[in-house]
């Protein structure tokens, strides 16, 4: 297991290092990045000063270097438009959006996972029909449509949620809803899979055999060789969730990394856009990692591999 | 008979297909005494694996399962409700299937799988049950039992996981144990040795054992009475002396033709085949089931159904009209295996 868990975090740390150098790169993306740290009209001296300040007259690979070396120190470089040091902007941010991706998972699973058992019991059941018509809804559904119906009912007709903000917990029950719906169908219907051909399988046939209750049979012996797969995807979900956190949050008005980065992409903050990039996927790559790991626990094949 | 350890009586089964109802199983009778060893042969979809998932009540959800009897020493088990028959299966009779690569669960130990049906049935400390499964471990010939514990069934071979299985069946001490095909997966070499290490244990415990198999090298080695199955009823009932030198049914006759003996059958002779296909068994079928494949067939045999003549010996039944003429005897009622 031990040697599993290397495996698996040298080749978290690769992509991460890989991510790095995309994201590093983002500075080139537009063009000259003298030119467009120097504003319009700034003269030639002007540009070439600021080449000389930033240190963009190096060979990109030193450049990448210097810059990973700080990165490593919590150093994320210094944003000019919020006139502060990124990282301490991004962490103070972070938790916010955490907090939210971390509901809204939690939000998804606990509605998904259950509804794909029973709709995988109760194959083409009613049940397992309307289930999938949620599921079909969630699916066919855009989440910032769905996030402003919400606001639309319980926000303002009902008044029972409040609409924007992060004061108390009951701020972040519409938008955990609004981002974790779009996750639902997806771990639904891959539990509902798993389950069909894992109950269907001899060592369910054993089990019963066995004489095991019905309840063991379903959660001890289907239910942990089934969600192998949905903690894989869990993992992506949850990277797309990041993502879909621009969204949610600016609808909401929820001061995370999300609405961060929708006002850094406008205030064209290149290295507050850089940060957030690398911080996103460097959480991704770190969820993908301890889905391997879980999964190398439910599944002791995979340890081997 | 207060030796009975199983008694079915009519057992049919019914699937409902697209196309109709498949009688997979029709009105199959047997039992099996204490420390006694039945052998259901038949060729591949006769219902002899059905038939065996029907007594542990493990059949498909669709399956239709009825029987007028259907008794474990003498007590009912049909119907009694999903709650009481777990209370029953793996405690009182447990089952060994045919394919050991997949019949255990990949994400548990083997000790765990050992123990959990132990601890299930009988009020044992987790030491009690674990020291069990070691000493069945043992027994079914696993070295070093218990560092075999704590391994996974993708490190055992497919000749090890069987033996897991048939210890793990051997747990609750069970009074008969249905082995379905258990050595079909397994090497030639291996089958040997399972096969043996069957016979003794249920030899040992006193267990009755009903062995399902399509291999008679495997019936001729093992079985004490034999029940031939075909196309969803039962053909032949005999002992195994009675079934290999005596055949009745035409049936029975082509699948002994079908081996070659060593000794008797000539080098490059040509092996016996039963000509044609097994019938399909959706709809109702009348008269023989054999017919359309037999060689001594007649114009009364398609006619009506062919009931199951009782033979000149006892516990010898045979369903063929042929065999009926030939030990002159009125038809015993519907079945006694």
């Amino acid at each position: 297991m031990i040697q599993f868990a290397l495996k698996r975090l040298g080749i978290a740390i690769l992509v991460a290092l890989t991510v790095s150098m995309l994201s590093f790169s983002m500075i080139y993306l537009s063009g000259d990045p003298a030119v467009a740290l120097a504003g319009e009209g700034a003269s030639q001296e002007d540009i070439e000063n600021v080449r000389r300040v930033y240190g963009f007259e190096r060979p990109i690979i030193v450049q990448y270097g210097d810059w990973l070396v700080r990165a490593l120190q919590g150093d994320l470089g210094h944003s000019n438009y919020l006139k502060s040091d990124v990282a301490s902007v991004v962490f103070e941010r972070l938790p916010t959006t955490m907090l939210l991706g971390a509901s809204a998972l939690a939000f998804a699973l606990i509605l998904a996972i259950p509804l794909g058992v029973v709709a995988a019991i109760r194959a083409n059941s009613m049940i397992d029909r309307v289930a999938l018509t949620i599921a079909v809804i969630g699916q066919a559904m855009p989440s910032f449509w769905f996030a402003l119906t919400l606001i639309l009912w319980f926000g303002i007709n009902w008044r029972m949620l409040p609409i924007t903000g992060t004061a108390s917990w009951l701020n972040f029950i519409m938008p955990s809803i609004a981002l974790g719906y779009y996750v639902t169908p997806a771990v639904m219907r891959l539990t509902r899979a798993g389950m069909l051909e894992v109950l269907s399988s001899d060592y369910i046939r054993t089990a019963r055999a066995k004489g095991l209750r019905p309840m063991t049979v379903l959660f001890k012996h289907a239910l942990r060789n089934a969600i192998i797969p949905v903690v894989s995807l869990s993992a992506v979900q949850f990277g797309f969730m990041l993502g879909g956190s621009i969204v949610i949050e600016t609808i909401f008005a929820i001061n995370g990394l999300g609405f961060l980065a929708w006002e850094s992409i406008q205030r064209a903050d290149l290295p507050m856009m850089q940060a957030i990039v690398l911080v996103f996927s460097v959480f991704y790559i770190l969820l993908t990692f301890l889905a391997d790991l879980l999964n190398g626990f439910l599944d002791p094949r995979i340890r081997v591999a | 008979m207060s030796n009975k350890i199983l008694e079915v009586q009519d057992l049919t089964i019914d699937i409902p297909t697209p196309s109709g109802t498949l009688h997979a199983v029709q009105s199959v009778s047997i039992h099996v005494d204490r420390g006694e060893t039945l052998c259901i042969v038949g060729e591949s979809g006769c219902g002899k694996s059905l038939t065996s998932l029907a007594i542990m009540d493990l059949l498909p959800r669709k399956a239709v399962r009825k029987a007028t009897r259907l008794e474990l020493a003498g007590e009912s088990v049909f119907d009694i409700g999903e709650r009481r028959m777990s209370d029953i299966r793996g405690d009182r009779m447990s089952m060994i299937f045919q394919e050991p690569m997949t019949s255990l669960n990949p994400a548990y130990t083997i000790g765990d799988q050992l123990t959990e049906a132990l601890r299930r049935h009988k009020k044992v400390s987790r030491r009690e049950a674990r020291d069990r499964a070691v000493f069945l471990l043992e027994k079914v010939g696993i070295t070093a039992a218990a560092s075999r514990l704590g391994q996974y069934p993708h490190q055992l071979s497919g000749g090890l996981r069987q033996r897991v299985m048939i210890a793990m069946a051997l747990m609750c001490g069970p009074d008969l144990i249905i082995a379905d095909e258990p050595t079909t997966a397994l090497d030639v070499t291996i089958q040997a040795q399972i096969l043996h290490l069957l016979a003794e244990l249920q030899r040992e415990f006193n267990m009755g054992l009903i062995l399902i198999t399509h291999d008679l090298g495997v019936v001729a080695r093992i079985a004490d009475r034999v029940a031939v199955m075909y196309a969803g009823q039962i053909v032949e009932t005999g002992t195994a002396k009675q079934i290999f030198k005596n055949p009745a049914h035409p049936y029975t006759r082509g699948l002994l033709a079908c081996i070659p003996i060593p000794g008797q059958t000539a080098r490059g002779a040509h092996l016996g085949a039963i000509p044609g296909i097994v019938p399909s068994l959706v709809g109702r079928m009348p008269g023989c089931h054999f017919a359309s494949r037999c060689s001594e067939v007649r114009d009364n045999c398609t006619t009506a159904p062919i009931p199951q003549f009782e033979g000149a010996e006892p516990g010898r039944s045979v369903r063929c009209l042929l065999a009926d003429e030939a030990t002159g005897r009125e038809p015993a009622r519907e079945g006694a295996a």
